[in-house]
């Protein structure tokens, strides 16, 4: 499988009335083409930012000051955020779907016309063509009656609808890859699981791969291939979905799942909680960001700062000191 | 079991929060514009305050033989046609410049705060009665529809404050209201009738303290507006009329002069956009430490 | 659509009526004897016999009960009797005909370059906050609404017109069809200073809509499809922040025919501003109560405008 995106050290930070926020501190990862990643993590820590740093959507007081975003072979950062370069990446090659579907389309504007800017723009279709096309894509994602829907307005959809609406308006213009930031968290979870299952059937059909950012480790555990574990603006565990779900290494991941319930789980086995809260991203330590609230550590974690990402396993990476075999496949019984 | 690491924990509990009033202090003074526009209110204020002392001269009677004077060493500003000191007039000026202001926002603001409070809690037809009839008076602009009502009533201060009161006070009864539709709305107070107390209580003391930082807000802006407003009424003769010294009317005795004595009109003129811009300035810096989430709306 | 119009149009009509009461009966509560008072100072001095007092007062049907008055005067003003006024002697509506268009010519323009150039003014402000752009437009914004309006006039005449002659006649008023180039010399000034409260108003609402909008999360949607700037602000941001300009855009107009009052009397333009000052000094009710009547129609009409205006460019309203 070749390789479609590499994302090395990104570090995207927040200048803010209390300090200098370093939403993004070094990330790495990459997507193949066809395949579906996850970005799991909890709220605020990072990973949306992330994914508008790869496009280029960061605005003051935010800055991404380092790092490359290799796509087919060039840095996108090296474009100029919104220069020509970077816009026909945009919406053509790379595509991004958001988290607010109630907000993130223009309220005075039809449907078509939102749909249709992308193909005129990107494709170079005609009026004609781009409508006709707009109500094909509509159709593909399970909007009924779409030639008569297409002249509507945004308020006349429903949030299921209108998230449809953006993974059309995502997938129009052929992009290889879509991101989809949180793309259910906002709707209910029949709907959720709807849209997911068409998301990945729209997805192969249009041979691009997919990122899914999310909180939610079940989201992923059903659709994506490989998983990326974020924690305080760094990736902390990175795996195929097997070995992140079967056999989760940072205490990070652990406590994760052991929040999780699970059908298969033992009579009496308890929730638990990571105790702590998320960090303050002002001033970070060198240390792990994780150390407080952490069940596995050594002496080595306080003195030394937070370690690279290192293999344990075929492809299968953590970024921790201590040794959390033992205790691991404990956990997971 | 967790143990405590104490470097680690300072690192990770918020930053210490900066108490109310300093961060106010801190985002008000900000801006070099509404300190400027402080200092220009100040020295209005001590104007007014102090005019028998300040003014050199008395400014209701002149020296005939000093009519038409140019700005000199003897008349700072030059005299009018009946020998009055410009600048004498200027400063006693600025006391009704804050008579008016004052009085009006008083009455308005008052009045305003009762029929929107009153409309929006009881709704109903009293609801709609009173803000219709808002709505009306609001779509009048504010200076004709203080000087139909001066010409009724005639002219003189207590006619124009009576007739800018009745051009201001729909902006605070809408603003009034519509606060006290969303305060109604709140738990607290739902909770406040459940234990049995009566309207006016809950009105008073409960819808009424939320919404008093968007009225001093709405307050400091609509200060400017009326001082024009009766610079205005002044200068068309409707207002104060001259020996008294009201800035417009100032404008407007200069203004047969302005070949010869420009200052006769200038002077006053400025007077009267510093202070309005200061009121603008200082109006908007509260608004800014107050809550900057109101900038859309006020 | 339909019902929102319909239900706007009731309204207005509501208050008009509402309007004429108020007019009507604010006349009546001068001190005084009507007749003096709608005689003007013939009567008071005393030169009339009571005789003649008494038919005079039935003449204008002051001995009828008060309701009935203010009906008869309801079915004159329908029928397009606006009374004759005590100063000039004139019909009403003949006055009011000759003053109209003038001060629609200069009100019309005013308010046109104001919204046109606050908008403008507006939108580069917000789309380049910060920058040079900002700053000129924020501070000529902030001169225009502290900046009394008479006192602009009088300082152009000065610079302009005195000092530097460039601008010569500036005062009055000639016709532009019998004098264009004149009639041009003469409206610039009045122009601008009709202009420039609307004109500051409007670039202040606009920019801060403007930057609202910019931070919507539709503006980060069109921005991730590859769109260039220039396309997101014209098809994007526009329609969304001109909806509270426009709202705001009534009370603009009625800012116009505030300013135009004073306009009027500081280049002496024989314009209905005028006309209702020189009245208020002469006391001629006659004029002020349908003068304020047809300016309260205009205004009524023009917010009724405006609100139409606003259904039409926010689908949420339109579609219900």
């Amino acid at each position: 499988m070749t390789e479609l995106l590499r994302v090395n050290d990104l570090v995207t930070q927040f200048k803010t009335e209390s300090g200098l926020v370093k939403a993004v501190d070094g990330l790495s990862y990459y997507i193949d083409e066809q395949e579906i990643i996850g970005l799991v993590g909890e709220s605020g820590c990072g990973k949306s930012v992330s994914q508008l740093s790869v496009m280029q959507l960061i605005n003051a007081p935010g800055e991404i000051v380092g790092g490359e975003v290799i796509f087919e072979g060039t840095n996108l950062l090296k474009y100029e955020a919104n220069g020509p370069q970077m816009r026909s990446v945009r919406g053509a090659k790379i595509a991004m779907i958001f988290q607010e579907p109630m907000t993130s389309l223009n309220p005075v504007l039809t449907i078509g016309q939102q749909l249709t800017e992308m193909l005129v723009l990107h494709m170079k279709m005609n009026d004609e063509a781009a409508r006709k096309r707009a109500i094909e894509l509509m159709n593909l994602v399970g909007i009924s009656g779409a030639d008569r829907r297409i002249d509507d307005y945004p308020h006349h959809f429903s949030g299921g609808m209108r998230q449809r609406v953006m993974i059309a308006m995502g997938l129009s213009c052929n992009p290889k890859i879509l991101i989809a930031d949180e793309p259910t968290t906002a709707l209910d979870v029949t709907t959720q699981a709807q849209l997911l299952e068409m998301m990945k059937d729209m997805v192969q059909r249009f041979r691009a791969s997919l990122v899914i950012v999310t909180h939610n480790l079940g989201v992923v555990a059903r659709y994506a291939q490989r998983i990326y574990i974020m924690y305080a603006g760094r990736i902390v565990e990175s795996g195929t979905t097997k070995d992140i779900f079967g056999k989760p290494r940072h205490p990070y991941t652990i406590g994760l799942l052991k929040c999780i319930p699970r059908l298969d789980e033992e009579e009496g086995r308890k929730l638990v909680p990571i105790i702590g809260l998320p960090p303050n991203l002002i001033n970070m330590p060198p240390t792990c960001a994780f150390l407080p609230r952490c069940s596995y550590k050594i002496e080595k974690c306080f003195k030394e700062p937070w370690p690279d990402l290192e293999p344990v396993h075929d492809n299968h990476f953590i970024r921790c000191y201590a040794d959390t075999k033992e205790k691991a496949s404990e956990s997971t019984k | 079991m967790v143990e405590k690491a104490t470097t680690i924990q300072e690192f990770v509990e918020a930053p210490p929060r900066v108490s109310e009033w300093r961060r106010f202090g801190r985002v008000f003074f900000q801006r070099k514009l509404v300190v400027f526009g402080l200092v220009v209110l100040s020295i209005l204020i001590i104007s007014a305050i102090f005019a028998p002392w300040l003014a050199p001269y008395d400014p209701y009677r002149g020296d005939l033989s000093d009519s038409l004077v140019q700005p000199s060493g003897k008349y700072l500003l030059g005299t009018d046609i009946q020998g009055r000191d410009t600048l004498s007039r200027l400063i006693y000026g600025s006391r009704t410049a804050l008579l008016v202001g004052f009085v009006t926002t008083i009455t308005a603001t008052i009045l305003g705060i009762v029929l929107g409070l009153v409309a929006g809690y009881f709704g109903g037809i009293t609801n709609m009665v009173i803000m219709r009839a808002m709505d009306a008076l609001m779509g009048f602009p504010m200076l004709l529809l203080a000087l139909l009502i001066a010409a009724v009533l005639g002219s003189g201060i207590q006619n124009v404050i009576i007739a800018l009161s009745v051009a201001t006070l729909p902006g605070y009864a809408r603003v009034m209201h519509g606060l006290t539709l969303s305060v109604r709305e709140n738990d607290y107070v739902l909770a406040e009738r459940a234990m049995g107390s009566s309207n006016m209580r809950t009105m008073v003391g409960h819808i009424l303290p939320n919404t008093l930082p968007p009225m001093i807000v709405l307050v400091t802006l609509q200060l400017g507006s009326i001082i024009l407003a009766e610079a205005g009424l002044s200068f068309l003769g409707i207002g104060i009329r001259p020996p008294g010294a009201a800035w417009g009317s100032m404008v407007n005795d200069g203004y047969r002069f302005l070949v010869t004595n420009p200052v006769l009109s200038f002077a006053p003129g400025l007077a009267i956009m510093l202070v309005v811009f200061a009121f603008n300035m200082v109006g908007d810096g509260l608004r800014d430490a107050l809550d900057p989430r109101l900038r859309g709306i006020l | 659509m339909t019902t929102y119009i319909i239900r706007r149009l009731i309204l207005g009509i509501f208050i008009l009526i509402i309007v004429t009461l108020i007019v009507f009966f604010a006349m009546r509560l001068l001190p005084g004897d009507p007749l003096v008072i709608f005689m003007g100072q013939q009567a008071s001095s005393g030169s009339m016999s009571a005789e003649q007092m008494e038919s005079l007062r039935h003449e204008y049907g002051l001995d009828k009960p008060v309701m009935m008055q203010y009906f008869n005067w309801l079915g004159g003003l329908l029928r397009g009797n606006l009374g004759t006024s005590i100063y000039y002697h004139e019909d009403v509506g003949k006055l009011l005909a000759n003053r109209f268009p003038i001060t629609l010519h200069l009100g019309v323009l005013a308010f046109i370059i104001a919204n046109v150039l606050g908008i403008l003014l507006g939108l580069l402000a917000g789309i380049r906050r910060g920058t040079w752009i900002d700053t000129v437009s924020t501070t000529l914004a902030n001169i225009g609404i502290t900046i009394p309006v008479f006192w602009l006039g009088i300082l152009m005449i000065y610079t302009l017109g005195l000092k530097l002659r460039w601008i010569i006649p500036f005062l009055g008023y000639t016709s532009p069809f019998d004098d264009f180039g004149m009639n041009t010399k003469q409206i610039i000034m009045p122009v601008i200073c009709l202009a420039i409260t609307g004109l500051a108003f409007t670039a202040r609402q606009m920019r801060s809509a403007m930057l609202e909008v910019i931070r919507q999360d539709y503006i980060r949607t069109a921005w991730s499809k590859g769109l260039k700037e220039r396309v997101i602000i014209i098809r994007h941001a526009l329609k969304n922040s001109l909806i509270p300009v426009i709202t705001l855009m009534g009370i603009g107009l009625g800012m116009v025919f505030g300013g135009a009052v004073l306009v009027e009397t500081v280049f002496a333009i024989p314009g209905i501003g005028r006309l209702l000052v020189t009245s208020i000094f002469a006391q001629d009710y006659v004029v002020i109560q349908s003068g304020t009547l047809v300016i309260a129609f205009i205004i009524i009409l023009s917010n009724l405008l405006v609100d139409i205006s606003y259904g039409w460019l926010d689908p949420r309203i339109r579609y219900g």
